[in-house]
């Protein structure tokens, strides 16, 4: 299909119910009550002249180009000010109308230059598509006192922003405004002089408050505002629809195209996750997969010490088939094992447990989100009955509290924060919903424009288990909880015990505010709120997952939301936000060594059956090694050999020192990723993969939302990542002979009965789905437990504060927690191969001004952080934004390798490691660690290939 | 800390953090029998040291009389 922007229908569609019938242009119309006569107009296929309006925001009726005549009524409205009434006669086209048109517009194009040829928006330009609309000819006016000739700021990386062609719309500001919630966008000036400012006067685009996540250059008309790679390759020519790549919230968007060179990214107005927003990562941030970096031919090695050498396919496949064979012949088949990627596909993922379960012969596989969100698994799966979030993102439109826990959505989940934002700011004329942060960093949506937390505790880095049991003992003691809800739902017994237990005087805020640091009373009140506030809503993310006690956090929280009756509708429940794109998909494709797809342990007989049959194989019925304790058994000698695709456990996993060892203990560790990673350093295999634009699959966002990705150009390394998989899984011995990703889903949705009604066929057809989607929910789940749980009755479970084994003492006074930011992704393998370093070029240390004082460290000072496991250094910014005694930093850079510092402890149940918990001691330093040189030295050498000797 | 030694480490933190089920010996040990793979377990059942708790030794006991009878 040819190149057509996406539908505009002028003002967001009204949520009402009731419907209003009138006639516009002779033809009748049935539209919901409130919507505008602009809207009404182009539900009809009327396209009534516009500038300043949009439907993303509010109508703002500043063009004057959306006059209509309307029967009755004196004067000429602005369509898109007028809302709807019954009977309403409404003419688009009349000669008063046409000449009031033409006269505006001819005031806007006296002020804005005449080289539509020249334009990079030429054939993408609403101004000059209404220029033709109107039908203007001429323009009389002089233009020597214009605003033409002004600079063009070309400060941000991703977008041009040239003044001279602006019309003062506002819709690049209300976009800031409304949509992303930054307001970082102003109009400076009056008449002749107004102009769209960055802030400051003195502030450019870079410099600014704006965080590029596009919803000014989408909304502007004109080509003000503009991807700076329109400006290099021209106009898109077609447009597919697929699924960003980077986090949890799986933003849809437009691939658009030239040929199969993508020209830009566009948020996708009817994608169910983000409704038309985006973010600077998935809007601009894809420049990684056309990188230099890019490893594009199969590799092998005998030694880590030896150069890479490059080789066929075929090679590669018959080289690591032999090596895998020699391994379990000599060790034992549970010498093997694999890593499935939360980046990957659902299909990839699917394909790469089956190449464990049936190829390897063990259950030897797990999947990254062991090192973010197992605890959720287990949590939830104890206590609800499945191992996901209750809602779908709409459902913040409902909430009247939200709690939010151990999460930095403005910096991890951007595109949702946004609409949470909105929520917090006060929509449709509702009173704003009010805000809970348990955090120990003041994180950005504590305080931001026209958003104030009700209530921020910033707990001690480990305690929120102490905090939410509080929490739990005030709803309790105070007669707060739901017990109508948790009569009917949940088992009273337990609940009994629970209470009981919550109900002890040590659980008390203000016995526990000296662990905590958490003021008693605003605890209370904190609780009282959540309580009794309407639809409350939870929220949480790693701060709650990567702790010894992350699986007993995620089942605190469930018991709060069972206590107090939020758990079943619109506006309430329990959400974990997903770090990367497929974290959900990843689990529920049975990557964990103990469970097949859609969580069902191993140890069943009838699950294992099912898969056994369709298989031809037999499945060892016992679990296989979680990768801590691959990592163990390779240093114990007795696992050799690792396939991981699309993760890089060096970089990403705590303790570096001892992922290392591990990894330097097997034999045969295949990497298959799109660089040379940080494990690549240990590996003796390489298969080079393929971006998300390369490939067909799915994805699963953080709201179980299955979405297609689709292939939008030729992989670059000849292979899509699952065909790599099926090449080896064949190489082995096994008979796979799929031909599209859509058949392996097919074997996915047969073997999961959660699956049971998802295949692409369905997906082109809707869209997207939520998951359970079976004969009892054709459409997918997008709110659970709504009649009652999944496991039947809801389980209370007793969740004692147990405080870490990670203590500060004299030598190590400090508590290191570890986040992310907005413009890196993980390990930044992706975000660090594009511009979005300018933003973030190196990993930074938040430090308290009372702390750095005592050290004397100033910001910009190198400063050496030392742990029990290791030591790096990294360079300090002072802020009070951790509190005193607390000490934060990202992970994205490799070079600063903030997991060296990480240590081993990890959650009792799941052995999530506990990331967010580290004592630390900082000192000022000048240089980099005997640590740091060293791997700088590896990893020189570890990433040589091998020149190939001139053809004769 | 070597294996064992993080195995013990490990059945000890599921124990406390168990202690308040209403039998916390079989929850430790069907804990230990849904998330440990055959190696660990064996090396657990093999250890002789000390440092275990008694909650953890006692479920380490039950989870090898279990699998003795199957």
């Amino acid at each position: 299909m040819t190149y057509q922007p996406q539908e505009d229908f002028g003002t967001p569609q009204s949520r009402a119910l009731e419907t209003v019938r009138l006639t516009i242009d002779g033809r009748e119309v049935t539209v919901a009550a409130g919507s505008s006569v602009l809207r009404a107009a182009a539900e009809q296929g009327t396209s009534i002249p516009k500038l300043c309006a949009t439907d993303s925001m509010k109508s703002f009726g500043s063009c004057r180009l959306c006059l209509v005549e309307i029967e009755g009524r004196k004067g000429t409205p602005a369509s898109c000010t007028t809302p709807v009434e019954p009977g309403m006669i409404v003419r688009t086209q009349t000669p008063l109308l046409q000449k009031l048109r033409k006269g505006v517009m001819e005031l806007y194009i006296s002020d804005h230059p005449l080289d539509c040829l020249t334009c990079a928006a030429n054939g993408d330009c609403e101004l000059q598509d209404q220029a033709g609309a109107v039908g203007l000819r001429d323009v009389r006016y002089d233009v020597a006192s214009t605003h033409l000739e002004q600079e063009k700021d070309h400060s941000n990386p991703y977008f041009d922003f040239d003044p001279s062609k602006c019309i003062a719309c506002s819709r690049c500001i209300r976009a800031c405004d409304e949509v992303q919630g930054t307001l970082a966008l102003t109009m400076e000036g009056r008449g002749w002089d107004s102009k769209i400012s960055a802030g400051f006067a003195s502030d450019n685009f870079l410099g600014s408050e704006c965080v590029s996540c596009g919803a000014c250059v989408q909304a502007c008309p004109t080509a003000t505002l503009i991807e700076k790679k329109v400006v290099e390759v021209g106009t898109p020519e077609r447009a597919v629809v697929t699924t960003c790549a980077y986090c949890g919230v799986g933003c849809t968007f437009r691939a658009e195209m030239r040929g199969e060179q993508l020209v830009r990214m566009v948020p996708y107005k009817d994608g169910k996750a983000n409704r038309g927003h985006s973010c600077v990562k998935g809007r601009f941030a894809w420049g990684y997969a056309q990188h230099q970096d890019r490893v594009l031919k199969p590799m092998i090695r005998a030694s880590i010490n030896d150069p890479w050498r490059e080789v066929e396919w075929d090679e590669a496949f018959a080289y690591t088939a032999s090596e895998l064979k020699r391994i379990s012949e000599k060790y034992g088949k549970h010498a093997l094992g694999g890593i499935t990627s939360s980046r990957c596909t659902n299909e990839e993922t699917f394909l790469v447990q089956k190449l464990v379960r049936a190829g390897f012969g063990n259950n030897n596989v797990d999947t990254c989100a062991r090192v973010c969100h197992s605890p959720t698994g287990y949590g939830l799966k104890t206590t609800f009955g499945t191992s996901a979030g209750t809602q779908d993102f709409d459902s913040v439109e409902d909430s009247d509290v939200i709690l939010i826990i151990g999460a930095n959505p403005t910096d991890g989940h951007p595109v949702f924060a946004s609409r949470m934002k909105r929520r917090l700011r006060g929509q449709d004329g509702r009173p704003p919903a009010k805000l809970i942060v348990i955090d120990p960093r003041r994180t950005d949506i504590v305080r931001s424009p026209h958003i104030e937390a009700e209530h921020h505790l910033p707990l001690r880095p480990g305690t929120n288990v102490a905090v939410l049991t509080a929490m739990a003992h005030v709803i309790v003691t105070e007669g707060l909880a739901d017990e109508e809800f948790i009569r009917e739902r949940c088992d009273w017994d337990e609940y009994s015990h629970w209470a009981e237990f919550v109900s002890l005087p040590r659980n008390s805020p203000e016995n526990l505010q000296p662990v905590t640091l958490v003021d008693a009373q605003e605890l209370r009140a904190a609780a009282r709120l959540y309580a009794t506030g309407g639809n409350g809503a939870i929220y949480y993310g790693l701060g709650v997952t990567e702790h010894s006690q992350g699986s007993s956090t995620v089942m605190a929280i469930a018991n709060l939301a069972m206590a107090t009756g939020n758990i079943g509708r619109r506006g309430v429940g329990v959400n974990p936000l997903r770090g990367q794109n497929n974290v959900q998909g990843a689990c529920d494709m049975g990557s964990f060594p103990h469970e097949l797809s859609g969580y069902r342990h191993i140890s069943d007989g009838d699950a294992r059956a099912m898969f056994e049959v369709d298989w031809g194989v037999s499945l060892d019925p016992e679990p296989g090694l979680r990768i801590p304790n691959m990592l163990d058994a390779a240093v114990d000698g007795v696992f050799k050999a690792l396939y991981v695709q699309g993760e890089d456990i060096l970089h990403s996993d705590p303790n570096t020192k001892h992922v290392s060892a591990g990894l330097a203990a097997m034999e045969c560790v295949i990497v298959h990723d799109l660089f040379l990673n940080e494990t690549a350093n240990y590996a003796h295999i390489f298969l080079p993969g393929s971006t998300f634009l390369e490939k067909n699959g799915t994805f699963t966002n953080a709201e179980r939302r299955i979405q297609p990705v689709r292939k939008v150009m030729t992989p670059m390394n000849g292979l899509e990542d699952w065909e790599v998989t099926q090449r080896l899984a064949q190489a082995i011995g096994l008979d796979w002979n799929y031909s599209h990703p859509s058949e392996i889903m097919d074997e996915i949705a047969r073997l999961t009965p959660t699956f049971a009604g998802v295949s692409f066929d369905r997906l082109d057809e809707v869209g997207s789905l939520q998951w359970p989607v079976t004969a009892d929910a054709p459409d997918g789940s997008p709110i659970m437990h709504v009649d009652g749980f999944v496991r039947g009755k809801g389980k209370f479970v007793v969740t004692d504060y147990v405080p870490t084994d990670e203590k500060t003492g004299p030598r190590f006074p400090l508590l290191l927690t570890t986040g992310r930011i907005l413009s890196h992704y993980n390990v930044g393998a992706q975000t660090r191969r594009t511009e979005n370093v300018v933003w973030h070029p190196e990993d930074l240390l938040e430090i308290h001004p009372v702390d750095a004082e005592d050290r004397g460290i100033k910001s910009g000072d190198w400063v050496k952080l030392a742990s029990r496991a290791g030591e790096t250094t990294l360079r300090a910014t002072v802020t009070d934004r951790v509190a005193p005694g607390v000490v934060y930093t990202t992970f994205h850079h490799a070079v600063t390798q903030a997991n060296v510092v990480t240590t081993d402890y990890s959650d009792w149940a799941t052995n999530c490691p506990e990331y967010k918990v580290t004592a630390v001691q900082i000192s000022a330093s000048n240089g980099p660690t005997d640590w740091q040189e060293e791997y700088e030295a590896l990893s020189e050498k570890a990433r040589r290939i091998a020149t190939q000797a001139p053809a004769e | 800390m070597n294996t064992v030694e993080r195995l013990v480490y490990m059945a000890n933190q599921i124990a406390v953090n168990l202690a308040t089920d209403d039998d916390p010996v079989t929850a430790i040990a069907n804990h230990i029998d849904l998330f440990w793979d055959p190696r660990m377990k064996k090396l657990i059942r093999e250890y002789q040291g000390d440092g275990l708790s008694p909650d953890a030794t006692a479920a380490i006991n039950l989870l090898a009389e279990t699998q003795n009878a199957a």
